[in-house]
């Protein structure tokens, strides 16, 4: 059976990026100072978990990020054809919860719908007739599931012991593998000298493995509930989908816009940012004004503008792409282009400000005494030292841009509607909301799975900031002296 | 002070000129009328005479910049750009896309006073909640209430405001009844169904705000008028709430100018989901309908509104630091 790689924008770029974050590790390796830094980041509990939790999401993105086409049966005399449907590498993984697709609604670890539907009467059997001699309705009644707890015999009487049986197998193997991680973390953690530990230094290997500990038993119970012929861990949506699957899918689309959207920014910022600050004068000004115009407009109402225009751009160029999730791709891809654009002025600003401080200092000035150009005193003197403050920005943003996807997906100028989204969950959990009673689910893994990836990025971020904003050190210590004194 | 506003105003109206520009490179060059039209018309099946007809009745048929048919100042005047552009100048905004092509003005002129009556009591009492709950978290610094007070205010930072409204809708309007699931009334009655929206939108801004006052609290807070104030034997209450919350309100009232974006979302947000009629509710039935005479009125709109709370609060902040001299 063939196939053949189907190569998004985004997956190109998101694996470029990964390549760039290798490659500055690399750099970090071997640069002591930056390394001392990035060793405070971690030596925070808090961070390191955060590290732990957005690796194994970013690991759910990567493997959503290697697409391919399976090819049709060959027939006779034709060409080969591929399927229409483009699948990433996580689809074969849950292949499972793709296949078992329900009718409508279910909730989680259910083996019977959510909504009556009427029992049709087995064939050969005549309605009963009322005392009008019409025929009654049929009885309605919760459907069993098709794949729901399809094993059970007596779902009523053997529901309780199989999602028991489940989950405590799925509790002990994911103990196992945390007991088995636990020694090779421990020994890292002792291997640092009792003096980094001492002096605060000692790099928070505990806090990964409890992390670590905690996914597992969570992914223990996801795939023991959902093995073999499982159940749903978080229900189906109104077509029957499993909502764990949207979820874990919607991922992928938050880590795209988190990542590149704020990758885009950078060179706008950077460029504009560090001539405005280097130059001074009349290119300050000019720069200064486009940056005021562009944060003059409500950002949300120039993004809607911004991806109306790329709507009208997307119907009249159809050629562009082959099937819907490549429409869908372009369509994120430059959303986060758009983001890009309308996103640079708050970090431009900075830069300018950093510039105009640093091209004072001695450094710059020797350069400049030594004939150097503008564009290598720009490069190599000033672009270094800004770094820090590009790195706090990119990092702060990641979360905010996850949070904001939501809110343009609900007001229409969002990622396509054909992918999976948290906003798109959050949109569509809006009206189940509404239903009496009501279908909280997909609403409620929306907000599992954002509050924990917006979370983990916020707690980094922090650290981050803290470790690389000399401004932020200063603050630390006088707060420390002052806690004890009351 | 009034030479300084008429500069401000000045500048902010050729940040205006600029922000036409953009609209309207956006909306004209990147995609010709004629694109515009056949998304609005819909379907791949619309004929180029549908197109036109379409084109003509909103005066979208014109040349863009320059008129060489016609005679005089019309050169100029009879075109897109112009029609389209420059008369927003004077707040005409022309008639809407959509089949009933509405005035835009009268939709505004109609919902400004409702926005207004959401947005502002969002903006003031969010301010307040949030220096409260930040002065309240400096009292306490140092101690496990001051902690965890962050730990909560960093989750609470990580959820969405969309989640805040879905679920505060479900409870108090659908579970517990206090206050009408959606809807407008006129006049004083308007306050019912007000309350829940902006309660709402306070608390899903509180968090985020909180925080970044409390650090600029403690910087304040170890700064030597500081020690000076609690030599003289003032309490607590005293230093944090006159002369630390003086000195740091500053940094706040500029802060208070990047919150404005947020004001713009959360309108947005709010009077969609609980249907209060807005420039909010209007502006997201717009770009659901893809309506761009509406889409490019409100982008203006909301740049000037912009540039003039800017310039409201730049006249706050020389009020309440007298060192700030205007030039």
């Amino acid at each position: 059976m063939g196939f053949k790689f189907v190569v998004l924008w985004t997956d190109v770029v998101m694996w470029l990026m990964v390549l760039g974050v290798l490659l500055y590790a690399r750099v970090v390796r071997r640069d002591q100072a930056l390394r001392a830094t990035w060793r405070r980041v971690f030596t925070r509990p808090a961070a390191m978990a955060s590290a732990v939790v957005l690796l194994s999401m970013l690991v759910i993105t990567l493997a959503d990020s290697i697409h391919f086409r399976r090819a049709l049966p060959l027939v006779e005399g034709s060409v080969r054809a591929y399927d229409a449907r483009t699948e990433s590498v996580l689809d074969l993984a849950l292949a499972k919860l793709i296949q078992s697709r329900e009718n409508s609604y279910s909730r989680p670890w259910a083996t019977h719908g959510f909504l009556k539907e009427s029992v049709p009467l087995p064939a050969g059997v005549k309605p009963e007739l009322d005392e009008f001699g019409v025929p009654k309705l049929p009885p309605r009644a919760f459907p069993r599931l098709k794949h729901g707890g399809a094993g059970l015999t007596d779902p009523d009487g053997q529901w309780a012991g199989d999602i028991a049986l489940r989950l405590s197998l799925g509790t002990a193997s994911a103990l196992m593998v945390a007991g088995l991680l636990r020694w090779p973390l421990l020994r890292l953690q002792r291997r640092q000298s009792r003096a980094a530990a001492q002096a605060g230094d000692a790099l928070a290997w505990g806090a990964a493995w409890w992390a670590l500990s905690a996914l597992l038993l969570v992914a223990g119970w996801c795939v023991a509930l959902s093995w073999g012929q499982g159940y749903h861990v978080l229900g189906t949506d109104r077509t029957g989908n499993d909502v764990l699957y949207q979820a874990l899918k919607s991922v992928r689309t938050a880590f795209v816009i988190g990542g590149l959207a704020s990758l885009a920014t950078l060179p706008l910022a950077l460029l504009l940012g560090i001539a405005a600050g280097y130059f001074k004068g009349w290119v300050d000004d000019v720069i200064q004004y486009i940056y005021t115009v562009l944060s003059s407009v409500p950002n949300i109402l120039l993004i809607a503008a911004c991806v109306l225009m790329v709507q009208v751009f997307l119907d009249k160029n159809p050629e562009l792409f082959e099937t819907g999730l490549e429409r869908a791709d372009l369509k994120i891809f430059l959303l986060c282009l758009i983001l890009g654009l309308t996103g640079w002025a708050g970090l431009c600003r900075l830069l300018r400000a950093e510039t105009l401080k640093l091209r004072e200092l001695e450094f710059v000035q020797a350069a400049v005494a030594f004939g150097a150009s503008p564009w290598r005193i720009m490069r190599h003197h000033i672009l270094p030292n800004v770094m820090h403050l590009v790195l706090i920005t990119t990092v702060l943003e990641f979360s905010s841009l996850i949070l904001y996807e939501a809110v343009l997906s609900y007001v229409g100028v969002g990622v396509d509607p054909a992918m999976n989204s948290f906003g798109g969950l959050i949109n569509q959990a809006r009206m189940e909301m509404a239903r009496d009673p009501i279908v909280w689910w997909s609403f409620a893994a929306a907000f599992v799975f954002m509050v924990t990836i917006v979370l983990a990025a916020n707690l980094f971020a922090d650290a981050v900031r803290d470790a690389f904003d000399p401004r932020a050190r200063v603050v630390r210590p006088v707060r420390r002296l002052l806690a004890p004194a009351r | 002070m009034l030479s300084y506003v008429l500069r401000r105003l000045a500048y902010g109206f050729v940040i205006l000129i600029g922000v036409n520009l953009i609209t309207f490179v956006l909306f004209f060059t990147v995609n010709t009328p004629d694109d515009m039209a056949r998304l609005n018309l819909g379907g791949k099946r619309v004929t180029q005479d549908q197109i036109d007809k379409w084109k003509a009745e909103r005066g979208y048929d014109k040349p863009m910049l320059y008129n060489a048919e016609a005679q005089g100042s019309a050169r100029l005047t009879e075109t897109v750009f112009w029609e389209r552009s420059v008369s927003l100048f004077v707040f005409d905004f022309g008639r809407a896309d959509n089949a009933a092509g509405g005035d835009i003005g009268h939709e505004i002129r109609q919902r400004m006073g409702v926005s207004l009556s959401l947005t502002v009591p969002i903006f003031i009492l969010g301010l307040l909640a949030s220096v409260i709950l930040s002065l309240w978290l400096v009292m306490f610094r140092g101690l496990p209430v001051d902690f965890w007070g962050v730990v909560v205010c960093v989750v609470m930072m990580s959820i969405s405001a969309l989640f805040y409204i879905i679920v505060g809708q479900f409870l108090f309007a659908k579970q517990a009844m206090l206050a009408p699931v959606s809807g407008y009334a006129s006049g004083l009655d308007a306050a019912r169904f007000l309350v829940l929206p902006i309660g709402l939108m306070v608390v899903a801004s509180l968090a985020g705000q909180a925080r970044f006052y409390r650090t600029l609290f403690l910087e304040e807070v170890s700064k030597d008028y500081v020690r000076t104030a609690r030599a003289k034997g003032l309490g607590e209450t005293v230093v944090l709430g006159r002369h630390v919350l003086r000195n740091a309100a500053l940094p706040i009232i500029t802060s208070a100018g990047s919150a404005l974006p947020g004001l713009f979302m959360g309108g947005l947000l709010t009077e969609s989901f609980f249907g209060i009629p807005g420039l909010g509710a209007y502006t997201i039935d717009a770009i659901g309908s893809q309506d761009f005479a509406i889409v490019r009125a409100m982008v203006f709109l909301g740049s000037v509104l912009y540039i003039l709370t800017n310039i409201l609060i730049d006249v706050v902040y020389t009020w309440a630091d007298p060192r700030v001299r205007m030039q």
